[in-house]
């Protein structure tokens, strides 16, 4: 039976990675599970500069998840690669470096840097940052910008290029499109939704930046739509993400389209939840007789007459 | 050992106003856990509430480890309804313990509201190591205080339906000769109102002082970032309550009014 993920140049033992920002940069995590059962590790998003992150509250959480306004904070370029990665390189698992930016330059600022730097199997780009020179519009949000992002960073590298996707759009398949015609090895979906939460008795916001990033189980029925959407419209494969918690999850993300996932707000409860879902799909497998797990991705059963509304097909 | 698992309840009793201890058999934690850990807890296995709590340690009792906390908010509530049926999901022991080892002579507790948790085994510690402690516990009123575990402790209220009538930090001033302690360090946990005000006597009178700080936190672990705390000793401005604290040395802390929850 066989769990592996091949696509161009990235190789993973199983179908299951964990997600920017939700696991450190894996040493952290160590002492609670066994990294080699993770197909890969995405890296906290890694900045040119280190960033301290925005003022508390950060957190909070709401009925089945969690909205986080963490400010992308980083230890900055020079340090993840003079501390974070020669730990992360003796991983027994494939390395995924995330990137944020606020420039276009400084994505290929970042890029630049970091090939020179070996044990990096993939890089995926957070392109849910604010555009500085676009009055703090985030990139994710404009898919021409989304566009120039992948075009530039796919001149400049060979690794694998994974964009990741904000669902804080109209048609998310559009994104996916564009981001496949300029030459994104894959895409990840979703990043979290913008979310809110309200202190009646203060009458503040709970967050200190108002809104946040909303994840969590919660937010699995939406993501599964949006992989959905994105699988119809493109042929490279799509990492699903958004709320899973268990294996079951997991296999309804290959399902809808996803070629792989990623395991987010789990972490945070279970330090140990990326392996037991990467355990509980292969056991999934084994006793559905599925040689190959790759059966599965794209197998939803849907009728002729069945579809889903306001979906707009995307143009070729 | 750090452990992650699920552990049946051994009771859960109500020992004040709103106020639990409930215990639950861990050997491997009861012997390695210090005072001012604390433990991340799962109430529940369904995902609502969805993130762990963390809670002090409270005291230990042979192969038993003991939480107290008041009923506050959904997560405590769930709590306070567990019985020998229950199971709780434990990460643990996380965080730095608290600073017995400094150079000092008495350890002076000071305890506000639930922020009494981590105290009973700290108590237990400082008196195997032979200091000497002076104890003041605060509570909104007498029903609410819980002093078990606790040497000799003077007792304040906001109401004044019990022992001194005012905070802890007042209490100290009136009722205990600053003079007469032998090189003091103070223990504190509480309210972030409170805790500010400590900080602030600690610093005008140069007496040592450490705090123990509560925040919303997530993970536990140090990789969510959710629980910055403004620190002069942080590289980048914020450490973490949950990896970097949850005690911290009183002059490292960095408080803000708007941060009063």
């Amino acid at each position: 039976m066989n769990t592996a993920f091949h696509s161009k140049s990235l190789h993973l033992k199983n179908r299951v990675l964990v997600a920017s920002g939700t696991f450190g940069y894996g040493n952290e995590v160590a002492r609670f599970t066994d990294l080699s059962k993770i197909g890969g590790i995405v890296t906290k998003s890694v900045s040119w500069k280190p960033r301290i992150g925005n003022a508390p509250m950060r957190i909070a959480e709401t009925p089945s998840g969690m909205l986080n306004s963490i400010g992308l904070a980083n230890v900055g370029i020079e340090e993840f690669t003079a501390e974070k990665l020669p730990y992360l390189r003796n991983v027994d698992s494939q390395i995924i470096v995330n990137i944020a930016a606020s420039t276009i330059d400084e994505y290929i600022q970042i890029l630049e840097r970091l090939e020179d730097e070996e044990g990096i199997a993939a890089y995926e780009i957070n392109v849910s940052c604010p555009n500085v020179k676009e009055g703090g519009l985030n990139f994710g949000t404009r898919c021409e910008m989304t566009g120039e992002i992948t075009r530039e960073l796919r001149k400049r590298t060979d690794r694998f290029l994974i964009i990741k996707l904000t669902p804080n759009v109209t048609h998310i398949a559009d994104f996916a499109k564009t981001c496949q015609d300029e030459g994104a090895d894959s895409v990840s979906l979703i990043n979290t939704l913008v979310g809110m939460a309200v202190n009646i008795k203060t009458r503040r916001p709970v967050l200190s930046t108002i809104t946040g990033g909303f994840s969590g189980p919660a937010i699995k029925p939406v993501a599964l739509a949006k992989v959905y959407e994105a699988a119809k419209a493109v042929k490279i494969p799509i990492i699903g993400i958004g709320g899973i918690m268990s294996w079951k999850d997991a296999i309804e993300f290959l399902l809808v389209g996803a070629s792989a996932i990623q395991v987010g707000t789990a972490n945070f409860l279970d330090p140990d939840a990326a392996a037991k879902i990467a355990e509980g799909m292969a056991a999934y497998c084994e006793e559905e007789g599925i040689e190959d797990i790759q059966e599965l991705v794209g197998a939803l059963k849907v009728h002729e007459t069945q579809s889903a509304p306001g979906f707009v097909p995307v143009k070729a | 050992m750090t452990v992650n698992q699920w552990y049946s309840v051994r009771s859960n009793r109500k020992v004040a106003e709103e106020t639990y201890a409930l215990r639950f058999s861990a050997p491997e934690l009861a012997e390695t856990i210090k005072p001012g850990q604390f433990l991340n807890v799962r109430v529940t296995k369904e995902h609502d509430p969805l993130l762990r709590r963390p809670y002090s340690i409270s005291n230990i009792y042979g192969d038993e480890c003991e939480i107290v906390y008041a009923v506050e908010g959904r997560g405590t509530n769930i709590l306070s309804r567990m019985d020998e049926t229950s199971e709780i999901g434990v990460i643990g022991p996380l965080g730095n313990p608290f600073g017995m080892e400094k150079d000092y002579g008495t350890a002076v507790i000071m305890a506000g509201g639930i922020g009494v948790a981590p105290f009973p085994i700290l108590t237990t510690a400082l008196k195997e190591m032979g200091k000497n402690t002076v104890t003041l516990v605060g509570a909104r009123n007498g029903t609410r205080l819980f002093t078990d575990g606790l040497a000799d402790p003077i007792v304040a209220t906001d109401d004044g339906s019990a022992g001194y009538h005012g905070n802890v930090l007042d209490c100290f001033k009136a009722q205990v000769d600053l003079s007469s302690l032998d090189n003091p360090r103070i223990f504190a946990c509480g309210p972030t109102p409170m805790l500010h005000a400590i900080q602030q006597y600690a610093l005008e009178t140069g007496i040592q002082c450490e705090l123990s700080l509560e925040t919303e936190m997530a993970c536990g672990m140090g990789i969510c970032q959710g629980c910055p705390i403004e620190s002069k000793s942080a590289p980048r401005k914020y450490s973490l309550v949950c990896t970097d604290g949850p005690c911290f040395e009183a002059d490292d802390i960095v408080f803000h009014q708007h941060t009063h929850a």
